[in-house]
């Protein structure tokens, strides 16, 4: 349907500097919606979850949640920005079905938290990502048009609204230009996402999950030639409903803009939406003719005025975040850089903390979590998370090997046992007897049949070669499958053959 | 007759006596209403069975022995911009024909909790824009003195009732004067309370930094009563204020004002202002004066610009209220035929729905808050109102009480001013700076104007939260004037 001329992201780079803006709607996980009682469950039945406040009826009227606040300041607190001691709510015009007044309480020119930063790390290197506001509103309907085939209002044959969302808080989280990335834009801007979400879940305010839709991005992209001073005309690209979106998004709209400016075009300000098949964007709605929300404080709200003592006791109450966490577990863990990626890139961070937690040594616990159960997860394609295996698991197998009950290769057949639901490690171990046989009248009995079926070998050890001793352990493990003590193993076979 | 003609402290004391039954006391006015509704029309909705279920129900819960409030049994009238679960609420408006609301409004449900039984909704100017009734959907209201004369506006199905006798009390709600000016112009009392002391939760908004719900009366008394029954903190309601409602009834039983310095806002009369309006007014001062108080002059500089500034900012507010009467989820909808948009249908319901004032408002509000045009509109205006407020904190620092003709005129013929809006908006003049500022404000009958034999009524303000010094006053006038006239003004119009 598009007739772009896409530009190759190297050339595009080549020419032109992009400048970035992302816009993030993050939905609180407040137990109740922003100005009414109602429940705030995901997936609830279709209008269930609603009240004559947060349906708009006439006569109703809102009343702040202070839960939904202490969040906003929260993730205010965590992303660097000052809390302002006095901003109200305002009014955004504008006509839909979904939102039950057909305007939105959100804030405008005054909003709660202002000028922050987050530092976000690609490749190496630190980026600051400076925050222009973070401001609080409440979330509106959810449309579903049912026919035609866009899935859009246009073209279908009917619509229906579902109103349980509408009013649940809503965040809005806008970074100001983020300049000077090159051909790092499209992962600085991945970069932030994941960094905002990560913070975001370590305060614990939102369960950010960009495929519920309770996290959100927009990501606004212009493109300005080398060297020029102006910035370009942006676009802004909606839907973005994971972070490899937010990198897609912004690469396309590189190589798209790229394309229309080298073809002596104008690029159009306008809403996009991103293509999730296709990894392109589609022009939305023109924003040429910009539309006029006549914004206007609420007069239903009073002003808000945290108390400088509130805030005080927020951020005193702030949990470690993600940035400090890590710099933490580097040094604890002593792992290199790459590691503390995958580990995180894995979502094994809690996982591991907590086996620690339990008991296992580091390395054991990092080295569970990141290879036998990703692998496991994986072939699953589940999320490590959601394996059913807990750390205390983990850090009582690492346990068992450490106190020499089993050894490795058991273990594995330990995990196998508890993913399969048989129980605890413990049990698992004693139904499917996997300890270690280190006796020496059960181990010898095998170890003078593997001599005998290996006079080769045998001899070679005779002779002195004492590192051919492998061979024989490996033919006893085999024999054993796998439950023999192979160090006692091997002193065995050494000194059977040697004395 | 005897019993519609009683107050409602009255009728209260013969039912708590036992001397009537909530259900007589209800009948006897469910009668009055069938009798004269014809001529007045101050009802949009009267349910009589509903109206005597609620009567039987306070009798039920007077012989088991419960205490009940203060009015208990005694009927009243409910402006239709209150929501009721048991009647319609339409704002008068066709956009809501027939909507029955889930959920009643605060000062319905205070007001039912207290056993008071409701007659009905009165009809208003539509969403309560106006001041004569006349842009009602469903036809004016007629003034009782004159029934070829406006009743008022917007709450004028209120004061249409109450002077009619076919109510003892009615609830109204004040964005610019829509108590007071409908109490001044059919002789009742009509209070406007300080903003953020009734509850606005169910109160369909107009203008929601302006409305303010109150009561509407035969005697200061009255008002005061009903003040109290439903005021008060409204956790529902975020401007409502959380403190004890001011002491109105022991300060309406009070009636003093010995002492009490009184202004007489300078900027209130003159050019404009009907002689016989003045002359009462005039005549009220000179009464309050030899009661003892002492009565200056004072000037509010910025009381001029509060009409334009109240017309920036009701309409604005209004225009962003009223988005919601879109025809998706209740209420009228046009045009939804399934070849339409649900833009379309929008359009067409508001085309179609809403009557041409409040097209009007929400035009002139749209525009007042368009990019580019804020700051010199909206902006503007709210700085008028910090103006506005800083005169009446001057004043009341000079003097306890502020003292105006609550409207430059009479009631006007129906008709006469329906096609000049701005002749209508005068009607508020005077009024609309206690919205502006939200300071405490009443209405009293002080005589009937020469020229035309039509109810004067005279305008007391007091500073926020100082709602009891307008009681006061305005009983201690009542008090004096009635010695003069030997009864209530009332009595002097014409029988229907």
């Amino acid at each position: 349907m598009s007739t772009e001329t896409l530009v190759p992201y190297d050339e595009a780079l080549a020419r032109y500097e992009p400048v970035l803006g992302i816009e993030t709607h993050i939905e609180l996980g407040t137990t109740t919606k922003m100005f009414c009682g109602c429940a705030t469950e995901f997936g609830a039945e279709p209008n269930t979850q609603v009240c004559p406040v947060c349906l708009g009826m006439p006569g109703s009227l809102p009343v702040t949640n202070r839960a939904a606040i202490e969040g906003i300041i929260k993730i205010g607190l965590a992303l660097n920005c000052t809390i302002v001691e006095w901003c109200r709510f305002a009014r955004k015009n504008y006509f839909y079905p979904d939102m039950p007044k057909n305007f939105q309480i959100s804030q405008y020119d005054e909003p709660l938290c202002i000028d922050g930063y987050l530092d976000v790390e690609v490749e190496g290197e630190t980026y600051r990502v400076e925050i222009e506001r973070v401001h609080m509103e409440e979330d509106t309907g959810k449309s579903l048009h049912v026919g035609g085939a866009t899935g859009r209002i246009h073209g279908a044959d009917f619509s229906l609204v579902d109103y349980n969302r509408a009013g649940i808080p809503l965040v809005e989280i806008v970074t100001k230009p983020i300049v000077a990335t090159g051909d790092k834009a499209p992962l600085v801007a991945r970069a932030y996402a994941t960094e905002l979400r990560e913070l975001v879940r370590a305060l614990g305010v939102s369960d950010v999950r960009m495929e519920q839709g309770s996290m959100r991005c927009d990501v606004n992209v212009s493109l300005m030639p080398k060297g020029a001073s102006e910035w370009g005309t942006r676009s802004e690209t909606k839907n973005v409903n994971s972070l490899r979106s937010v990198e897609r998004a912004v690469r396309f709209e590189i190589e798209r803009q790229a394309g229309v400016l080298d073809a002596g075009g104008r690029v159009i300000q306008e809403t996009r939406h991103f293509q999730e098949n296709t990894g392109s964007t589609t022009s939305g709605r023109s924003k040429e003719e910009a539309q006029d929300y006549r914004y206007f404080p609420e007069p239903d709200l009073v002003p808000m005025a945290p108390s400088r003592e509130w805030v005080e006791q927020l951020r005193a109450g702030q949990p470690e975040l993600p940035a400090a966490r890590r710099a933490r577990v580097t040094e604890e863990w002593g792992l290199a850089e790459k590691e503390l990626r995958d580990i995180v890139n894995a979502g094994a961070l809690d996982l591991i903390e907590d086996t620690i937690r339990e008991g296992a040594d580091p390395a054991a616990a990092r080295k569970w979590w990141m290879n036998e159960l990703s692998r496991r997860a994986t072939e699953q394609g589940a999320d490590l998370a959601e394996l059913p295996v807990t750390p205390a698991d983990v850090a009582r197998v690492s346990g068992l090997v450490a106190e020499g009950t089993i050894n490795d290769k058991l273990a594995r057949q330990v995990f196998d046992g508890v993913l399969a639901g048989e129980g605890s490690p413990d049990e698992v171990v004693e139904k499917r007897g996997l300890k270690v046989v280190s006796d020496e009248g059960q181990l010898g009995t095998v170890i003078d049949e593997v001599i005998a079926a290996n006079p080769d070998v045998a001899d070679k050890i005779r002779g002195g070669k004492v590192a051919a001793a492998g061979a024989l352990v490996g033919a006893v493990m085999k024999a054993t499958r796998g439950q023999a003590d192979a160090g006692r193993a091997r002193e065995l076979i050494i000194q059977k053959l040697t004395s | 007759m005897t019993i519609i003609k009683k107050t409602a402290a009255e009728l209260a004391a013969l039912i708590a006596s036992g001397e009537a039954s909530a259900v007589e006391v209800a009948q006897a006015h469910l009668d009055r209403i069938a009798a004269v509704e014809g001529s007045v029309k101050a009802f949009v909705h009267v349910e009589p069975e509903t109206t005597l279920a609620q009567a039987r129900a306070v009798d039920d819960r007077r012989a088991a022995g419960e205490t009940l409030g203060p009015l208990a049994g005694v009927p009243i009238a409910h402006k239709d911009v209150f929501t009721t679960s048991d009647m319609p609420t339409t704002c008068s408006s066709k956009i809501l024909e027939g909507w029955r609301p889930p959920y009643d409004a605060t000062v319905t449900r205070r007001l039912r909790e207290a056993g008071l039984v409701i007659l009905g909704k009165t009809n208003m100017d539509e969403f309560a824009m106006g001041s004569s009734t006349e842009n009602s959907a469903y036809g004016p209201s007629h003034n009782p003195w004159d029934l070829g004369k406006i009743p008022g506006g917007s709450s004028g199905g209120s004061s249409a009732a109450v002077a009619a006798y076919e109510a003892p009390l009615a609830t109204g709600t004040d964005t610019g004067g829509s108590i007071r000016q409908p109490a001044a112009v059919t002789g009742l009392v009509g209070m406007k309370p300080t903003y953020g002391g009734s509850s606005r939760y169910g109160l369909i908004a107009f203008a929601s930094s302006l409305d303010t719900p109150g009561p509407l009366a035969r005697t200061v008394l009255d008002a005061a009563l009903l003040h109290e029954a439903f005021s008060g903190h409204d956790p529902m309601d975020s401007t409502s204020i959380d403190q004890q409602v001011p002491p109105v009834v022991e300060a309406a039983r009070r009636a003093d004002v010995a002492g009490l310095r009184v202004g007489v806002v300078k900027e209130f009369g003159g050019e404009g202002y009907q002689p016989g309006v003045l002359a009462r007014f005039h005549e009220a001062v000179e009464v309050l004066e030899s009661l003892g108080a002492k009565v200056v002059e004072v000037s509010c500089p910025h009381f001029t610009y509060a009409l334009p500034a109240y017309y920036l900012i009701a309409p604005s507010e209004c225009s962003s209220n009223l988005a919601r009467f879109d025809g998706m989820r209740y209420g009228l909808r046009v045009g939804d035929d399934g070849t339409r948009s649900a833009e379309e249908v929008m359009a067409l319901t508001r085309a179609e729905g809403f009557g041409d004032e409040v097209k009007r408002r929400i035009m002139l509000g749209t525009y007042a808050l368009s990019s580019g045009y804020y700051d010199a509109y909206y902006g503007k205006a709210q700085q008028v109102r910090t103006l506005i407020t800083r005169d009446f904190d001057a004043a009341f620092e000079q003097v306890d009480v502020l003292v105006s003709p609550t409207t430059p005129t009479t009631a006007f013929p129906i008709g006469e001013r329906a096609d000049d809006p701005m002749a209508m908006y005068l009607a508020d003049l005077c009024t609309i700076p206690s919205n502006l500022a939200g300071n405490a404000a009443i209405s009293v009958p002080c005589g009937l104007a020469d020229e035309d034999s039509l109810p004067v009524g005279l305008q007391i303000m007091a500073p926020v939260l100082a709602d009891e010094r307008v009681y006061r006053v305005g009983a201690a006038v009542e008090r004096a004037l009635q010695d003069r006239w030997g009864g209530p003004l009332l009595a002097k119009a014409p029988q229907l």
